[in-house]
């Protein structure tokens, strides 16, 4: 909403300089987002009257004006075709900062002659000034303008553009924002004269309204004004419609903006003699009607939507937008003007079904008071006749089936404490409240009154609205700033939070890094994760942005593997990436669940290029290491058993078992999707459901005191057939209990060992928690070891 | 005996100062100090001598073999000096050589900050939990006192889910905000109630350097008896000045929410210009961070909270604006874009 200062002034005296002012309305909840100060630059430009006009003596197209600048007179060189004696211009002195008419360069103005002739100044155009586009002829003020006085003063203005909260459809209006400033500054408005004479036509007898759903129109009030002459604006209406970012029309229709501005209520004007049957009828729209808009648009009406109808078809859209037929034209002699109060929801919904989206529509879907109506009428109606003639018609048209009256709140300052924590006392709250217009009673008590709410303030239900009331006219700043000092409510666990913490920082210290990508992708992307498998249709957004974030994610796979390909673009070295984040998975009738999953892929080098090492590429058994971190902290057995992901190379992939539980998956990408995502290199994958890792990481660890005897450390190497998995070695080997670690520190295949069989080094450490084993024991054991071996597996010791 | 005793003391002293080898320096022990040294042949001949004789000749004997072993220790303590200066010269590297390579992981800007709020309002006795992110308008809207067709939704611009039940009064939406969460936790709560939500948010919006479709809140709410707004100014203020530091200057504005009354904007002194004015602040020496105000006494009522007994306040900021503004990111769409070569910064 964009504010006139020249405008407010019309309604309250400005006793703040500007800034301050601006920073006022800001803290009381208006706030002033901008402020455009229009004269600016109009430094050495004064009022000037024409007092001669004499042709120039050497050429025949310009002429000698003598301008009376209050003090002096200068005469200038011009070449305007408007010049007239008597009339009051704008006038620059040498030294002015003008907008060159032609260039539209802005330029300092200099000592000139022209023709012969010295000009100590010009005349000046509304382009050279700012002011428009005109450069037709110079700029012909107001006859009452003072001679001599800084044009800046006369009609330098300044535009507040104000950012008015949803509930504040009262300040939507130059008056609104006039009540703010005086409850602000302690003054009182002053506001226009509604009053006019009427003619002796009485109206009834001219036109008749009727409300088919009073629900959605609460009022309807209507005036008539006959003979009236449509034309354009005067200058300083046209001028006020500007600043506030509106196009001047004509007379009649300005004047309903204009009031619009004033008063924040919508008005619409109707050509009277096209009215059909005299008579307005607000009911909701017949299927199949159609209406043509003001802006020229054809549009269906639907039958859950209020309209303006004569006694044939609509003629408007209720309190969003006229229709063509009835519009004001030239030819219009005869007016009737509309300022009626519409339901809120009525109007936002049409307005958003239509898309259409008005002035009008802005303010009535904010619930704009039903007392509104009359006065803006009466306004509208007075200026028409002052701006365009004619002859009011006895009387308004007033159906008000929605009255109500406004109810008193009972209101304690004590509430004020309560919510505010500062005491404010009652006559202070008395006092503040009056500003802003609340009527407020004592009551039997002495902290509490009666209060009314003016009834431009629909916002106003209850104390606690009172309270703010109070506040932001006394000042947030006011308010003192104290810390809680009630009781710190018990901390309820949260398990979930502290695996979260844990598994992230496993994946930082094994140099992944974290990203957060959209819950939102395409079913596309979806798709590319699992070529081969059927897809749980995702939760789709039914009003989508873009098509690549049309449905909720049902795997964090899709946008990892998409950030991984991008970022091979730039990244040389190894890539590791991972994500802890939710995942959507539909449920019947019921919100998604959102299950919490850990994502990482990582591939290319395992280090960087480096003068050290020249380590290999990333492979499984990196990546495996990486799920054993994030795993042997729980202090369960992990198991890594064969795996169906579709989306992980056959070969290659397990499912990570722990204490029976299915926890994640890891392995190689498929090949077939890593080419759906265009990624270079073999990519290795690691998932984690944090769901099923919950109850397995909230186990009570217990301590397992320090072995009090020194293990003993034996390698062996067995060779063993292709077929038989280290996993079942190991198995063996751990089977015998002094058997306290088995670490495989060799595997071999070549010329040393038959073909088809494979020679494992292991490090055995034997412990025993009661001795220090001796050798003939650990002999013994590893015997009894290599016979299992050799029984179950065909292991046989390597010589 | 005496004088060849002194005799053979200053022969192996003196050929103890020339001694630059350890190897030598074995050689001269043994020579000297060893079994078959003359010096230890005369110490185990002593037994033999007279006892006069034995008394004079074996206290000088003794003298010298202990300042034999000194001079020993304190020559082979000297050439092991010297040896390890030798190698430390020698084994000087080149230390502007780049290390060795280990990859680090760092953990995303955004969860770096909401970690950081989190802890400062979770030292203020605040509870962290957490909610859905796809909702009930119910939750999103309607108990937060904003129904169907009220022009608040306007400021939240919703992504719906494309989602039937029969009865069709329940929608399904990506929660616009995390202030819905209140409602869950007041549902399942009793005062007394401190808690932060921190939560992905999600708005129908096109976006650009200062919008994003998604982007992070931290809710929080507290509600007891005697809350009030100076404890929500006092709570605001010093979180603002854990994270911003602590020459920080806030205020309080009065703002708008449909679940809150009175309502405030909390805005931060430009830590560009300082309140100045600039380009940053657009010209008011100010920067919004966060909305807030008391609970709206139908809020309250909706939960079965009585408003005339408990009084509670709540807040909501956007995250992503925090890190912009420390770290002067000019472009919100980074965060989620994931270049490595951005979040490697953090």
């Amino acid at each position: 909403m964009k504010v006139s200062l020249r405008w407010l002034r019309d309604y309250v005296d400005i006793t703040l300089p500007i800034k301050e002012l601006a920073e006022r309305l800001t803290m009381a909840g208006i706030e002033v987002k901008e402020m455009q100060i229009t004269g600016g630059t109009w430094e050495n430009i004064v009022i000037g009257e024409i007092v001669a006009v004499e042709a120039h003596p050497n050429a025949d197209r310009l002429k000698l004006v003598t301008v009376h600048l209050g003090q002096k007179q200068l005469t200038v060189v011009s070449g305007a075709p408007n010049l007239r004696t008597g009339d009051k211009v704008p006038f620059a002195y040498v030294g002015a900062q003008l907008i060159d008419g032609h260039t539209g360069e802005i330029i300092q103005l200099k000592p000139a002659k022209i023709r012969g002739a010295l000009s100590e100044g010009v005349v000046c155009s509304e382009k050279e000034l700012g002011i428009s586009d005109s450069h037709e002829g110079i700029m012909v003020l107001s006859p009452e303008a003072p001679a001599g006085t800084p044009l800046a003063d006369y009609l330098g203005d300044v535009i507040f553009n104000l950012d008015v909260t949803p509930n504040r459809p009262d300040c939507l209006s130059v008056i609104g924002v006039a009540r703010e400033i005086a409850a602000l500054t302690e003054q009182t408005v002053r506001l226009p004269q509604v009053s006019y004479e009427e003619s002796t036509e009485v109206i009834d007898s001219l036109a008749s309204v009727k409300i088919v759903e009073p629900v959605l129109c609460p009022r309807y009030c209507a005036s008539m004004i006959i003979g009236v002459s449509v034309a354009p604006s005067p200058r300083w209406l046209q001028q006020r419609l500007l600043a506030c970012g509106m196009r001047p029309i004509n007379n009649i229709v300005d004047v309903t903006n204009y009031v619009m501005l004033e008063y924040g209520q919508p008005l619409h004007a109707f050509d009277y003699h096209r009215i059909a049957g005299r008579q307005i009828i607000v009911r909701l729209a017949k299927g199949g009607e159609v209406i043509t808009t003001l802006d020229g648009m054809e549009r269906a009406m639907t039958s859950d939507m209020l309209v303006i109808a004569d006694a044939e078809h609509p003629v408007a859209i209720a309190g969003i937008m006229g229709g063509l037929d009835t519009e004001i034209s030239e030819e219009t002699t005869a007016v009737l003007i509309e300022s009626a109060n519409f339901n809120r929801s009525a109007i936002r919904q049409t307005s958003a079904n239509l898309g259409l989206r008005t002035e009008a529509s802005l303010r009535f879907e904010k619930g704009l008071s039903s007392e509104l109506p009359l006065p803006a009428l009466k306004r509208a109606t007075r200026l028409i006749l002052e701006i365009a003639g004619g002859k009011a018609a006895k009387g308004i048209l007033d159906v008000y089936p929605g009255r109500q009256e406004r109810q008193p709140l009972l209101f304690s300052t004590v509430q004020i404490s309560r919510l505010l924590g500062v005491e404010v006392g009652t006559d202070e709250a008395i006092r503040t409240l009056t500003f802003l217009s609340f009527e407020c009673q004592k009551t039997g008590s002495s902290e509490q009154i009666s209060v009314t709410a003016p009834y431009w303030r629909t916002d106003i239900s209850n104390c606690a609205d009172l309270v703010e009331e109070v506040a932001r006219i006394i000042g947030y700043d006011k308010i003192p700033a104290t810390m809680l000092s009630t009781p710190i409510p018990v901390p309820e666990l949260k398990p979930e939070f502290t695996l979260r913490e844990k598994l992230r920082s496993i994946m930082v210290s094994c140099g992944f890094q974290e990203v957060l990508t959209y819950s939102l992708t395409s079913l596309d992307m979806l798709r590319r994760v699992s070529p081969d498998s059927q897809l749980t249709t995702p939760l789709k957004v039914a009003n989508p942005i873009t098509k690549e974030q049309e449905y909720l994610r049902t795997t964090l796979r899709a946008k990892l593997l998409a950030t991984l390909n991008q970022n091979q673009r730039y990244e040389t070295g190894g890539i590791r990436l991972f994500e802890i984040g939710k995942v959507f998975l539909p449920q019947e009738k019921d919100l998604p669940e959102e299950r919490e999953k850990l994502c990482a892929v990582l591939s290319g080098p395992r280090s960087e290029l480096s003068w050290r090492d020249q380590e290999g590429l990333i492979d499984f058994f990196n990546t495996k290491g990486v799920m054993e971190n994030l795993l042997s902290w729980l202090g369960e057995e992990i198991k890594f058993d064969v795996s169906e992901d579709r989306g992980l190379h056959p070969g290659k992939r397990a499912d990570i078992i722990v204490d029976g539980i299915k926890v994640g998956v890891m392995g190689e990408l498929h090949p077939k999707v890593s080419e759906a995502f265009e990624l270079s290199g073999t990519t290795y994958l690691i998932e984690l459901d944090l769901k099923e890792l919950l109850p397995l990481a909230t186990r009570l660890k217990k301590y397992s005191p320090l072995p009090r005897f020194p293990g003993v450390i034996r390698d062996i190497a067995i060779v063993v057939a292709e077929s038989a998995s280290y996993q079942q070695v190991k198995n063996i080997i751990q089977s015998f209990p002094p058997v306290a670690k088995v670490n495989l520190f060799d595997l071999y295949r070549g010329e040393q060992v038959p073909r088809g069989k494979k020679s494992l080094a292991l490090r055995i450490v034997y412990q025993a928690p009661t001795h220090t084993l001796t050798d003939e024991e650990i002999i013994k054991v590893q015997e009894q070891i290599l016979d299992t071996l050799y029984r179950e597996l065909g292991a046989t010791l390597r010589s | 005996m005496p004088r060849e005793l002194e005799e053979l003391a200053s022969q192996a002293f003196e050929e103890l100062d020339k001694i630059s080898d350890p190897k030598e320096l074995e050689t001269w022990q043994i020579r000297y100090l060893g079994k078959k040294s003359p010096l230890m042949q005369l110490l185990h001949s002593l037994a033999t001598l007279p006892l006069e004789e034995r008394r004079i000749t074996g206290g000088r004997a003794n003298e010298i073999k202990k300042a034999l072993e000194t001079g020993l220790g304190k020559r082979r303590e000297a050439l092991k000096e010297a040896q390890i200066a030798v190698s430390l010269q020698r084994e000087s590297l080149d230390i502007s050589l780049p290390g060795q390579p280990i990859p680090l992981g760092r953990l995303h800007p955004i969860t770096q900050i909401l970690k950081e709020i989190c802890d400062i309002f979770v030292g203020m006795g605040f509870q962290v939990v957490e909610g859905p992110e796809v909702e009930w308008d119910y939750y999103n809207f309607e108990a937060l006192n904003i129904p169907k067709d009220h022009p608040a939704r306007d400021m939240m611009a919703t992504l719906w889910i494309d989602f039937e039940l029969e009865t069709g009064d329940r929608e399904m939406l990506l929660r616009t905000h995390t202030s819905p969460m209140q409602i869950r936790v007041m549902e399942k709560l009793r005062p007394p109630i401190r808690v932060i939500v921190p939560g992905r948010v999600y708005r129908h919006e096109a976006t650009d350097a200062t919008h994003e479709s998604m982007f992070h809140q931290v809710e929080g709410l507290a509600v007891d008896r005697n809350i009030t707004l100076a404890d929500l100014k006092g709570t605001l203020f010093e979180f603002a000045r854990c994270l911003f530091g602590s020459e920080r200057q806030a205020r309080f504005r009065c703002d708008y929410f449909p679940f809150v009354e009175p309502g405030v904007e909390m805005a931060i002194d430009c830590i560009v210009c300082k309140g100045a004015g600039c380009r940053l602040c657009g010209g008011s020496g100010w920067i919004e961070i966060l909305g807030a105000g008391m609970v709206h006494p139908d809020v309250l009522r909706r939960v079965n909270i009585d408003p005339e007994v408990y009084t509670g306040f709540a807040f909501g900021m956007g995250v992503e604006r925090i890190p912009m503004l420390r770290y002067g990111i000019d472009d919100i769409r980074l965060f989620y874009s994931n270049d490595l070569r951005f979040l490697k910064q953090f």
